[in-house]
C-alpha cells in the first residue's frame, strides 16, 4: 500500500499496464512532449517514446476513430480527450461506432479500448467547460462507463479497462486529482468493472453516488454520523453495466434513499436509481426517494454562482434529513 | 496481354463483375417482393472499381468500406450466398443476420465492414493504418467511401493525420457524380475530388473506374505507395445506374444520363470488348460465364430463402465479448 494522489494512482495504473503489455499505448491531445493537461501522463513520453506516447493533433473524431481502428486490428489503445466536453466532437464515434461494431458484425470485430477524460465542474471553467454529462454515454448498449471517486478505485478499474475486450469510457474528475488514499502496489491489482462497492456501512439511510459526489456525500455521513444519524453510502464506480446488488441490499436494510450525483437531475443517475428501486424494492421503501444533483442551467463563471449551482454537503445533508422526516433546527 | 494478368484472371474478374451485377438486380427483385427490408444500395455500374481494386489488394491488406458494399464483400471474396442471406437477416449471413445490407464484414478476410454513417469509418482507416505502422508489417488499408464523404470533418482529420503519421492507407473515393440527389459540383468546392489531396499533401490521382484494368494498376501502384510512403487519395470516376438507393424517385437527373453511361461507359461491356477484340475469348465463352453466373445465382438465392432465421437467443448476443447478466 502506498499513501497517493489519484492523479499518481491513474498514471500508476497506464505505467505499470504499458510494461505489462506492448500492445497499449496513449493517443491523445498533449500527452506526451506537454505531458498531459493534467499531468497524468508526465515524463511518458521520455519512458516509453513517440511510438506509444503519441500527440495527436486537436481532432477529436479521429483521435476516438483512429483508436477505435487500432483496438480492431489488434491494439490497445488508450484514447485521451481532453474534457469530457470534446467528447461530443467525437460522440458519432463513441456511440455510432464503438459502442456498435461488436454487435453489429456479430462478434467478428472486437473494440477493446479506453477513452480516458476528465469531467466536472467547480473550477470556474463556465458552462461548455464544467459538465458532468456522465449519464449520456452510460446510456448506450455495447459502452461500459467507469467513473472511479478514489485513487485505489481509480488504478484498479483503469488496469481493468485497459485489460476489458470492450470499449470503456473512463470518467476522471478534474477535482480529484490531488485527493490522496491508500493504493496496493500489487501490479496484479484490478477492481472489477462492473461492481459497486460499499464505502461506509449505516443502518439508517442509504446514499448512492460516485465520483466527486461520493467524497461529498461520505464528508455528508461524516456529518450526520456525529448527529446520531448512521449514513450507508454505496459507490456505483460502474455507471454501464449498472449493479445493482448493494444498492437493493442496502435500501432493505435501511428502507431509505438518497442518490447524489454532479449532473442534472432531469433523465439522470437518480432517475435511473430511484426507478430500480422502486421496481424491485418498493415494499421496503418507508420514505419517497430523494435526488441531489446539479441546478438545471448552464454553469456559470461567477464562483458563487457556481457553487450553488453544484450539490454541496449540505444539501446531501438535508436531503438524508429530508427522507428521514427529521426536523433540524438551524 | 495487359500487364500480368493472365487470361485465367481476365475471365475470373469478367465473371465477378456480371456476378456483381446480378447480384444486385436479384437483391432488388427480392426487396420489392418484401424479402429485403430497410435500405438497399445498388452497385450496379460502379463494379469495376471494387474488382479492380480487390485483385490488387493482398489477402492480408485491410478493407474498410461504405455501405454500398456488396460488390465489395464478393470482389474481397466474402461467399455470395452469405453476402444475400445477410440482406435476407438470415443468421447463415455473413453478420448473422445483424448487420444487414449496409454492415457486411467478414473478419477472416480483414474486411471489417460496411458501415454506414457517411465518412465515420475514414478515421477507423486510419487506425487500422496505425496499428500497421505501429507493428512494422508489410500491409496496407483500402478505405472506400463515395465523393459525398469529402466534405465531411472525418475525410479532414483522417487524411491531416495519416499523411503527420505517414499511414499506409488508400483512400478511395467512388465519385459516381451524386451524393444521393445532389449533384458533386453543388456539394463540393472541387469537382475533381483528386485534387483535395494537395490541402493535406498527400498524394493523389483520378482513374477510370469504368475500366477494371485501369483500376487494378492504378490501385496496384497506389497500395505500394502507401506501403512505402504513406497515404494516397484516389478517385475513382463513375456512375450508378441505380437510384441513391431504392426508392428513389431521381428527380435530379435524366434518363437520358443514365442511358448514356450504360451505352459508353458500362464496365462489363468494356471488358468484354477488349477480352474479344484481343482474341482472348470468345463470345460463346463469355456467354458461357453468363449462364454460369445464372446458375449460381439460382442456388445463392435458394441458399438466402431457405437459411434460418436467427435464435431469439441471439438478441442479446455480442452487446459484450464477456455476456454482462441483465439485472
Amino acid at each position: 500500500m502506498a499513501h497517493i494522489t489519484m492523479r499518481e494512482a491513474i498514471s500508476q495504473a497506464l505505467r505499470e499496464e504499458m510494461y505489462r503489455d506492448e500492445r497499449v499505448f496513449i493517443m491523445g491531445e498533449e500527452v506526451g512532449v506537454w505531458g498531459g493537461t493534467y499531468a497524468v501522463t508526465r515524463g511518458f513520453l521520455d519512458e516509453f517514446g513517440e511510438k506509444r506516447v503519441r500527440d495527436t493533433p486537436i481532432a477529436e473524431g479521429v483521435i476516438v476513430g483512429a483508436a477505435i481502428g487500432a483496438a480492431i486490428a489488434g491494439l490497445r489503445p488508450v484514447a485521451e480527450l481532453m474534457t469530457i466536453n470534446f467528447a461530443f466532437l467525437a460522440m458519432d464515434q463513441i456511440v455510432n461506432h464503438a459502442a456498435k461494431l461488436h454487435y453489429m458484425f456479430n462478434g467478428q470485430i472486437r473494440c477493446p479500448l479506453v477513452i480516458r477524460t476528465v469531467g466536472g465542474g467547480g473550477r470556474q471553467l463556465a458552462a461548455t467547460h464544467s459538465q458532468t454529462p456522465d449519464v449520456v454515454f452510460a446510456h448506450f448498449p455495447g459502452l461500459k462507463v467507469v467513473a472511479p471517486g478514489t485513487p485505489a478505485d481509480a488504478k484498479g478499474l483503469l488496469k481493468a479497462a485497459i485489460r476489458d475486450e470492450d470499449p470503456v469510457f473512463f470518467i476522471e474528475h478534474a477535482t480529484l486529482y490531488q485527493l490522496r488514499g491508500e493504493v496496493p502496489d500489487d501490479e496484479e491489482y484490478l477492481v472489477p468493472i462492473g461492481v459497486s462497492d460499499v464505502k461506509r456501512e449505516g443502518k439508517d439511510v442509504t446514499i448512492v453516488s460516485y465520483s466527486k459526489m461520493l467524497q461529498t456525500s461520505l464528508q455528508a455521513a461524516e456529518q450526520l454520523a456525529k448527529e446520531g444519524i448512521e449514513v450507508e453510502v454505496v459507490d456505483l464506480r460502474t455507471l454501464r453495466p449498472l449493479d445493482m446488488r448493494p444498492v437493493l441490499e442496502s435500501v432493505r436494510k435501511t428502507n431509505r434513499l438518497v442518490v447524489v450525483e454532479e449532473g442534472w437531475r432531469s433523465y439522470g443517475i437518480g432517475a435511473e436509481v430511484a426507478t430500480r428501486v422502486m421496481e424491485q424494492a418498493f415494499d421496503y421503501l418507508d420514505a419517497p426517494v430523494r435526488r441531489v444533483a446539479q441546478a438545471e442551467v448552464p454553469l456559470p463563471y461567477n464562483r458563487r454562482l457556481e457553487q450553488m449551482a453544484l450539490p454541496q454537503v449540505e444539501d446531501v445533508v438535508h436531503a438524508v434529513n429530508d427522507v428521514l422526516y427529521r426536523k433540524v433546527s438551524s | 496481354m495487359p500487364d500480368e494478368l493472365s487470361r485465367e484472371e481476365l475471365l475470373e474478374m469478367y465473371r465477378q463483375m456480371v456476378l456483381i451485377r446480378r447480384l444486385e438486380e436479384k437483391a432488388a427483385e427480392l426487396y420489392t417482393a418484401g424479402l429485403i427490408g430497410g435500405f438497399l444500395h445498388l452497385y450496379i455500374g460502379e463494379e469495376a472499381i471494387a474488382v479492380g481494386a480487390c485483385k490488387a489488394l493482398r489477402p492480408d491488406d485491410h478493407l474498410l468500406t461504405a455501405y454500398r458494399d456488396h460488390g465489395w464483400a464478393i470482389a474481397r471474396g466474402l461467399d455470395p450466398k452469405r453476402v444475400m442471406a445477410e440482406l435476407l437477416g438470415k443468421a447463415t449471413g455473413v453478420s448473422g443476420g445483424k448487420g444487414g445490407s449496409m454492415h457486411l464484414a467478414s473478419a477472416e478476410h480483414n474486411y471489417w465492414g460496411g458501415h454506414a454513417i457517411v465518412g465515420g469509418h475514414l478515421p477507423l482507416a486510419t487506425g487500422v493504418g496505425l496499428a500497421i505502422r505501429y507493428r512494422e508489417e508489410d500491409k496496407a488499408v483500402l478505405c472506400v467511401f463515395g465523393e459525398g464523404s469529402t466534405n465531411i470533418g472525418y475525410f479532414h482529420e483522417s487524411l491531416n493525420l495519416a499523411a503527420v503519421w505517414k499511414l499506409p492507407v488508400v483512400y478511395l473515393v467512388e465519385n459516381n457524380q451524386y451524393g444521393m440527389g445532389t449533384e458533386v459540383s453543388r456539394a463540393s468546392s472541387r469537382s475533381n475530388i483528386f485534387e483535395k489531396g494537395c490541402s493535406y499533401d498527400v498524394a493523389s490521382a483520378p482513374v477510370d473506374g469504368q475500366d477494371v484494368l485501369a483500376m487494378y494498376r492504378a490501385m496496384r501502384e497506389a497500395l505500394d505507395y502507401a506501403r512505402e510512403h504513406g497515404p494516397f487519395l484516389m478517385e475513382a470516376k463513375t456512375y450508378r445506374y441505380s437510384g441513391h438507393s431504392m426508392g428513389d424517385p431521381e428527380r435530379y437527373r435524366s434518363k437520358a444520363e443514365i442511358e448514356q453511361w450504360r451505352a459508353h461507359h458500362d464496365p462489363i461491356d468494356r471488358l468484354a470488348n477488349l477480352l474479344t477484340s484481343q482474341a482472348l475469348a470468345k463470345e460463346t465463352d463469355l456467354q458461357k460465364i453468363n449462364r454460369d453466373v445464372e446458375e449460381e445465382m439460382e442456388e445463392i438465392v435458394r441458399f438466402a430463402k431457405e437459411s434460418p432465421e436467427p435464435e431469439d437467443d441471439a438478441l442479446y448476443e455480442h452487446v459484450y465479448v464477456q455476456p454482462v447478466p441483465v439485472q
